[in-house]
C-alpha cells in the first residue's frame, strides 16, 4: 500500500477517463448526448492496437482510433441531428454497433504485442522529490498530454468564441441559429469530437496504460463511468480530469487492499478469502452511483446543470421561433 | 445526370398510417441482415450460406424450433421489462442487473434452502422462485428507481452500474459459499425445482423426447397480456403513457409522479427478474457466473424494435432467440452484437418516416 | 434612362410562404420608406411573423423578391440578412440564458476573433447605450434581467450590428402601459438616428400611436397595403384586419356575486429563481364573478396560478370554500373543485401525442362511466370526447386526432371543455386567449362568460388589459407579488391601473 504507487497508477487510469469525458462534455455542451461512448472507445482500442501491429507505428494506431472513433459517431450525428431520433436509443445502437464492430474486426488480435506509446520521464521535473516521482516519472507521453489537455479544454470553452458558440448551441440553440450560427454544423462537428476523443480513450488503453486487446474485457465498463464522470464534473473539463483522476486512485487502492495479509493493524479479509475481491470489483461502479448522486444534489443546490438544450432536437419553427 | 423529380422531406400534418411502424420495423430488419452480410462478405465468409443455415438452426425442426422459443423465453420478458420502463420514458438500461438478481433471489429457495425440498410439492417451490425471483428483480430495479425520485439522479448511468454490482455480487457467492466443488457454479438443483418442460412427458407423447421448452414460456405470454391489460386498459397504464408523454401535464393533472417513478422501476425490474428465475429453473438448474448471453441489453432492442407493444415483444423474441442460435455457431462471434446493433440503428432511423413523409415532386420546367 | 427613384429602406414584391398545409404569405407586398415607423397589423395567425422571418433571413420564400436600399437580395441564413442591415427583436427572445448581456450581443460575430476579452467590449456595449437611452448593465446575465430588461438587450443586438432596418415583432407584449410609451419614444429617436422600423402588433390603439402607415395582413393576404395612418378609424382598421367593422363583442350579464369561493391569506412564495414572487398577498373571489390579474409579466401571476392548483408551495393560506389547500399537491386542490388553464397550452395543458379523447379524461378518468375501479372504458370515453368536440365546436378530424395536431384554438378549447366537464367551483385561467386568433379568442371568452354565469368563481390572469376590461367583474393590480390596488372593472381607469402595474400607486381599496 504504496501513496506513491497509488497517485502514480491513479494519474495514468485517470487519463483513459479525461479523454473520453472531455469528449463527451464537448458533445453534451452542444446538446447532444452520446451514449455510444463504450462502444466507441472500444472500437479505438481495436482501431489503435491492429493499426499499430500493421504499421509498426504506435502513433498511426492512435490516429485511426480517433478517425474510427469520429466516423462511428457521426452515424449518431446524422440520426439524431438531421433524423432527430431519440438520442438515448441512438447512442445505445452505437454501443452495440462499436462493440460488435470491434469484436468481429479484432478476432486474433488478443495476445499480440504492437508497439506501444513510450514511457518518459520528464527530465528535471521528474527529480522532484515525491512529486516528481508521482507526476514526472515513467508515465506515458498520453498521460502528460492529458495534464495540458484539460486545461486546455477549459480555457477554449469558457474564454473564446468558438466556445461561446459551443455553449449557445447547447444552451438556447434559436438565440445562436438567429444570428448565423449553423447549429447543425456545430452539432456535427462537437459530436465528430466527441467520438475521436473516446476512440482516444480507447487507445489510450490498448497502446499506453494497459497494452494488449482483451475484446471486451479491455474497456470494461470505463466508458460508462466516463459518461457518469461528465455529470459529476458539471460539464467543466477540469473537474472531470479531477474525476477521472481520483477514480483512477481509488481503483489502485481498492486493488492494492487484496495484497498484504495484515492491514492497518488487523487481518486482511481479502488475504484469507480472495472471493472478496468481488466485492472490491464492484466499487467502481458503485463510486460511480455515488458520485452522481452527489453531483445531482449538488446540481440542485447551486441551481446548476445540464446544457438546457442537451438532448432536445433543433427545429427552426415554423409559425416563428 | 439531371432528373426532372426532386425528393423532399415534408412534416406530416396528418396521422401515419397505422400499419407503417410494424412496416418500417421489418424493413429496418431486413436491411441490418443485408448489411450485416455485407460486412461478412467482406471478411470472407458467406452470407448466403449462412442464411440457410440460420434458417435450419432456428426453425427448420421442431426439435430447433423449441430451442429458438427457449431463447426467445427470457427474451420476452426482458423485453416487456422494458418497453413498461420505456413507454414512461424511464431508461432501464438496468434488465440484465435485475436478471442477474432475479436469478439469485430464485436460486435462494434452494441454495439456503427456504424450504424443505424432499417434501414440498413441486408447485410450492416453483410459486416461491417465481415470487423470489420478482422481489430481487424488483429491489433492482427499486434503487434506481428510487434514487430519480428523490435526486434525480439520472437512471441510465444507475442501471447500467448496478448490472456490473449484480454480476460481482453473483460471482461471489457462486464462488465461495456455494460453489459446487470448486468450480465458477453451485451444484445442480433438485429436481423439485425445475421448471417442467414438454420432455417430461416424453413416456406419454413419443415426439417431446428432447423437446426442452418449458413453462417460462406461459410466463412470457401470460406476462404479456398483463403487461398489455395493464397499459392499454388499466388506470395505471393511462398514467404511465401520460407521464412519458409529458411529465408536467401529469403533475397538472394531479399525478404523483415520484411514486409512479418508484412502481414503474419495480415492475420493469420485476418482470426482468421473473427471466432471470426462468432461465435458472427451466433451463440451467443452476445458479453460474454466466447465465445470461446479455438478454438485458438484447431486450431494449426487442422493446423498441417491437415499439413498445407488448404482443410485437413476444414475436421480436423469437426472432432475436433465433438469431442467438444461428449466433453461437456463426463465426466470429461478434457477428450477432454487430447485427443487433445495426437493427436498432435502422429501427431509429426509420423513425423518422414517422413524423415525415417522403414526397417525389416533378420539377417545373422554366419556360 | 431618367434618373431612377430613391430607393426604399425594403421592398418586399409578391412574397408567397408555404409550409406543409398551410399557405403563410400570399403574394403579399410591403414597402418601407427610409425613416418611417411602419406598421405590419393582423390578427394571430394572419402571417405577419412570418413574412418577418423572410425579411431576416430565416425562411426562402417560395416565390417573390425583395430589396434592401433598391439592391435585390436572396437570403439563406439570418447571417445574410444581418449583413445587409436588417436586424429582428424577435417576440419570444433569443437571448442564452446562462450567458452576460455582453456575450449574447457578441454571439455569432467575427470581432472578437477568439480570445474574449469582454470588459473592454462590455464598454463598448455601454456606450452604445448610451446613444439611444436603452440602459442595462453588460455584466450580468440574462436570466438575471427582468422582461424588459431583455428586450433592451435584444434591441442592442441588432444596433451592435449596425442594423438601419429593425423588425420589432410584438414588442409591447411583456411591458406596462407606461413602458410601452417609452418604448415608442424610443422608436421615435431611432428613426431620427436614420433607422427603419418595421412594428408587428395586433393592437390596433399602439400602431395608431406610433406608426406612420401601415400594412394589413388577413389570413396570409394583404387588405391593405402601404396605407397612411391619418384618417384610419379604429373601424376601418379592425374591417381590414378581421373583415368585420367591429372586432366582436361579448355580452356580459349583470349579476350578483355569491359566496366567497377563493380565499388568499397572506400568501408568499418563491419563484424558480429562489426570488420572492408572491409577498403577502390577499385576495377574494366569489361566484360567479370574474376576477382579473392585471400586471405586467413577471411580477408573481404564474406563481400566483401555481400555487393555487397546488403547484407550488407557499406560505400563508388558500381557503377553498373554507378548506385549506395550500401546499398540497394538484390532486388535492382538483379534488376541492379547482380547473386549471395554465399558461403553456401544449407544454403543461395537454399530451401533445395522445389523442384527444386521452387529453379529455385527464381529470375524469377514474369515473363513471368512463373509468370504473381499475380500468378504462374507452368507448365510453370517445363518446364523452365526441360530445365535447361537438359542443365546443372543436376542429379535428375525429377524436383519435394526436393533441399536438391540434390548433391553438382547438387545443384551448379541448382544455377548457375538459375543465368545465369537471364542474369546479374555481377556475383559475391564465392568458387564456394568448395567440389565438379573432375567431378563437371569441369562441373561449364566451365560454369564461358562460362559466360565470353557472356560478363558477373565475380568477383571469391575463396581458391583454382590454380583455380584463371587458370580462372582468373586478380587476386586481399585481405588482412584484403584491396587490396594488382593486377595482371594478365597469369605472376603471386605464391610466390608474398602469401606475399600479409599475408600482407607482397604490390603493387601499
Amino acid at each position: 500500500m504504496n501513496l506513491e504507487i497509488i497517485l502514480h497508477a491513479g494519474l495514468a487510469t485517470g487519463t483513459i477517463l479525461l479523454f473520453a469525458a472531455i469528449g463527451e462534455i464537448f458533445s453534451e455542451r452542444a446538446g447532444i448526448l452520446n451514449l455510444g461512448v463504450e462502444g466507441m472507445m472500444l472500437l479505438g482500442a481495436m482501431a489503435g492496437f491492429s493499426t499499430s501491429l500493421a504499421t509498426g507505428n504506435a502513433w498511426v494506431g492512435l490516429i485511426v482510433a480517433m478517425l474510427a472513433g469520429g466516423i462511428l459517431s457521426l452515424a449518431h450525428g446524422l440520426v439524431t441531428i438531421h433524423l432527430q431520433a431519440d438520442q438515448v436509443v441512438s447512442g445505445l445502437s452505437l454501443t452495440f454497433l462499436g462493440t460488435g464492430l470491434a469484436l468481429v474486426l479484432g478476432e486474433g488480435l488478443t495476445g499480440q504485442h504492437p508497439p506501444t506509446i513510450p514511457i518518459v520521464d520528464i527530465p528535471l521535473l521528474s527529480q522532484i522529490p515525491f512529486l516528481g516521482k508521482v507526476f514526472f516519472s515513467e508515465h506515458s507521453l498520453l498521460v502528460y498530454v492529458g495534464y495540458i489537455f484539460a486545461p486546455l479544454t477549459a480555457y477554449y470553452i469558457y474564454k473564446t468564441r468558438p466556445g461561446m458558440h459551443l455553449r449557445a448551441v447547447g444552451e438556447k440553440p434559436s438565440a445562436a441559429d438567429t444570428l448565423g450560427i449553423s447549429v447543425y454544423g456545430v452539432r456535427y462537428f462537437y459530436t465528430f469530437v466527441g467520438g475521436m476523443l473516446a476512440g482516444l480513450a480507447g487507445a489510450t488503453i490498448s497502446l499506453a496504460i494497459t497494452p494488449g486487446w482483451y475484446s471486451t474485457q479491455t474497456t470494461s465498463g470505463q466508458g460508462w463511468i466516463a459518461v457518469g464522470l461528465v455529470i459529476f464534473a458539471q460539464w467543466n473539463p477540469m473537474r472531470a480530469a479531477f474525476g477521472g483522476y481520483l477514480f483512477g486512485m481509488l481503483r489502485r487502492f481498492i486493488l492494492d487492499l487484496q495484497g498484504p495479509a495484515v492491514l492497518f493493524g488487523i487481518a486482511n479479509p481479502l488475504y484469507v478469502n480472495s472471493n472478496y475481491g468481488f466485492f472490491l470489483q464492484m466499487m467502481p461502479f458503485v463510486l460511480t452511483i455515488v458520485a452522481l448522486i452527489w453531483g445531482s444534489r449538488a446540481a440542485t443546490k447551486k441551481r446548476l446543470g445540464a446544457p438546457a438544450a442537451l438532448g432536445v432536437p433543433y427545429i427552426r419553427g415554423e409559425r416563428g421561433l | 445526370m439531371n432528373l426532372p423529380y426532386t425528393v423532399i422531406f415534408e412534416k406530416r400534418t396528418e396521422d401515419y398510417p397505422k400499419w407503417l411502424p410494424a412496416v418500417t420495423s421489418l424493413a429496418s430488419v431486413i436491411v441490418a441482415f443485408i448489411i450485416s452480410g455485407i460486412v461478412l462478405k467482406m471478411i470472407g465468409g458467406d452470407p448466403i450460406l449462412v442464411l440457410k443455415f440460420f434458417f435450419s438452426a432456428t426453425f427448420g425442426s421442431w426439435a430447433v424450433f423449441s430451442d429458438t422459443m427457449v431463447k426467445a423465453t427470457p427474451l420476452i420478458m426482458v423485453g416487456l421489462a422494458c418497453a413498461v420502463a420505456f413507454k414512461m420514458k424511464l431508461w432501464n438500461i438496468g434488465a440484465e442487473g435485475q436478471f442477474y438478481m432475479g436469478a439469485f433471489f430464485s436460486s435462494l429457495v434452494v441454495l439456503i434452502p427456504m424450504v424443505n425440498l424432499e417434501t414440498t410439492p413441486k408447485f410450492i417451490v416453483i410459486a416461491l422462485m417465481v415470487i423470489m425471483g420478482m422481489i430481487g428483480g424488483a429491489i433492482w430495479g427499486f434503487i434506481p428507481g428510487y434514487l430519480k425520485a428523490k435526486y434525480q439522479v439520472n437512471e441510465i448511468i444507475i442501471t447500467l452500474m448496478l448490472n456490473y454490482v449484480a454480476l460481482y455480487w453473483n460471482n461471489f457467492w457462486i464462488f465461495d459459499k456455494w460453489s459446487d466443488a470448486g468450480f465458477q457454479m453451485t451444484p445442480q438443483f433438485e429436481k423439485v425445482a425445475w421448471l417442467p418442460r414438454l420432455s417430461d412427458l416424453a413416456k406419454e407423447y413419443k415426439a417431446f423426447s428432447g423437446i426442452t421448452l418449458h413453462l417460462g414460456v406461459v410466463f412470457g405470454i401470460i406476462a404479456a397480456i398483463i403487461i398489455w391489460w395493464i397499459l392499454e386498459r388499466s388506470h395505471w397504464g393511462y398514467e404511465i403513457k401520460l407521464i412519458g408523454d409529458n411529465p408536467q401535464a401529469a403533475r397538472y393533472a394531479g399525478l404523483n409522479i415520484t411514486k409512479n417513478l418508484v412502481l414503474v422501476m419495480m415492475l420493469s425490474g420485476a418482470l426482468a427478474g421473473l427471466a432471470g428465475m426462468s432461465e435458472i429453473s427451466g433451463v440451467v438448474h443452476r445458479l453460474q457466473e454466466k447465465i445470461s448471453p446479455g438478454y438485458g441489453f438484447t431486450g431494449i432492442i426487442v422493446a423498441w424494435l417491437a415499439k413498445l407493444n407488448p404482443f410485437a415483444v413476444i414475436i421480436v423474441s423469437i426472432l432475436f432467440g433465433a438469431l442467438i442460435i444461428a449466433g453461437r455457431q456463426i463465426q466470429p462471434s461478434g457477428i450477432a452484437n454487430l447485427l443487433q446493433g445495426i437493427i436498432l440503428f435502422m429501427v431509429i432511423s426509420s423513425d423518422v418516416l414517422l413524423r415525415y413523409k417522403i414526397r417525389i415532386i416533378r420539377l417545373e420546367q422554366e419556360a | 434612362m431618367t434618373s431612377s427613384p430613391p430607393s426604399h429602406a425594403v421592398e418586399m414584391k409578391d412574397i408567397v410562404i408555404r409550409f406543409p398545409g398551410v399557405l403563410a404569405n400570399d403574394r403579399v407586398n410591403l414597402t418601407l420608406k427610409h425613416g418611417e415607423i411602419h406598421a405590419l397589423l393582423g390578427e394571430n395567425g394572419a402571417g405577419k411573423s412570418t413574412l418577418m422571418s423572410a425579411l431576416a433571413g430565416l425562411y426562402k420564400p417560395s416565390s417573390g423578391t425583395m430589396r434592401v436600399h433598391g439592391e435585390l437580395v436572396d437570403f439563406n441564413s439570418p447571417k445574410d440578412a444581418i449583413a445587409k442591415g436588417i436586424g429582428m427583436v424577435y417576440q419570444h427572445f433569443m437571448l442564452v440564458p446562462t450567458q452576460t448581456v455582453t456575450e449574447n450581443i457578441l454571439l455569432g460575430l467575427n470581432e472578437p476573433k477568439f480570445f474574449m476579452d469582454l470588459p473592454k467590449y462590455d464598454q463598448k456595449i455601454r456606450d452604445l447605450q448610451d446613444q439611444f437611452g436603452l440602459r442595462v448593465d453588460p455584466t450580468m446575465k440574462v436570466w438575471q434581467l427582468s422582461v424588459g430588461e431583455q428586450q433592451r438587450v435584444e434591441i442592442l443586438k441588432t444596433l451592435y450590428r449596425g442594423a438601419d432596418v429593425l423588425i420589432m415583432d410584438e414588442p409591447t407584449a411583456v411591458l406596462a402601459p407606461q413602458e410601452i410609451d417609452e418604448l415608442m419614444n424610443t422608436m421615435r429617436s431611432m428613426t431620427k438616428q436614420g433607422k427603419s422600423i418595421i412594428f408587428i402588433s395586433h393592437k390596433l390603439n399602439e400602431v395608431t400611436a406610433v406608426a406612420d402607415r401601415l400594412t394589413v395582413l388577413r389570413k396570409g393576404v394583404a387588405t391593405a397595403e402601404g396605407m397612411d395612418i391619418e384618417g384610419l378609424t379604429g373601424e376601418k382598421l379592425a374591417e381590414l384586419m378581421v373583415g368585420r367593422k367591429v372586432i366582436f363583442r361579448v355580452e356580459k350579464k349583470e349579476q350578483e356575486p355569491g359566496d366567497v369561493v377563493l380565499d388568499l391569506r397572506e400568501i408568499s412564495a418563491q419563484n424558480n429563481k429562489g426570488v420572492r414572487a408572491l409577498n403577502k398577498l390577499s385576495l377574494k373571489v366569489h361566484q360567479g364573478e370574474i376576477l382579473g390579474i392585471a400586471g405586467v409579466a413577471g411580477n408573481g401571476q404564474s406563481e400566483l396560478a401555481e400555487v393555487i392548483t397546488g403547484m407550488r408551495g407557499c406560505e400563508g393560506s388558500i381557503l377553498i370554500n373554507g378548506e385549506d389547500v395550500a401546499n398540497t399537491e394538484p390532486s388535492a386542490a382538483i379534488a376541492r373543485g379547482v380547473a386549471h388553464i395554465p399558461e403553456d397550452r401544449t407544454g403543461v395543458g395537454s399530451a401533445p401525442n395522445m389523442t384527444i379523447t386521452e387529453n379529455t379524461i385527464m381529470k375524469n378518468y377514474r369515473d363513471q362511466p368512463i373509468g370504473n375501479k381499475w380500468s378504462i372504458n374507452f368507448t365510453e370515453a370517445r363518446d364523452h370526447a365526441r360530445g365535447l368536440k361537438d359542443a365546443y365546436d372543436i376542429l379535428a378530424p375525429n377524436v383519435r386526432t394526436m393533441a399536438r395536431k391540434l390548433s391553438g384554438g382547438n387545443l384551448q378549447k379541448v382544455i377548457l371543455a375538459r375543465e368545465i366537464t369537471t364542474n369546479p367551483k374555481l377556475m383559475v385561467a391564465m392568458q387564456p386567449t394568448r395567440g389565438l386568433d379573432v375567431g378563437a379568442i371569441e369562441s373561449i371568452q364566451r365560454l369564461l362568460l358562460e362559466q360565470r354565469e353557472a356560478g363558477t368563481a373565475i380568477l383571469l390572469i391575463s396581458e391583454e388589459l382590454e380583455e380584463l376590461l371587458t370580462l372582468s367583474d373586478r380587476i386586481a393590480v399585481l405588482h412584484e407579488g403584491k396587490v396594488m390596488g382593486i377595482m371594478d372593472a365597469e369605472n376603471a381607469d386605464v391610466k390608474e391601473i398602469g401606475l399600479m402595474m409599475t408600482g407607482t400607486k397604490r390603493s387601499d381599496a
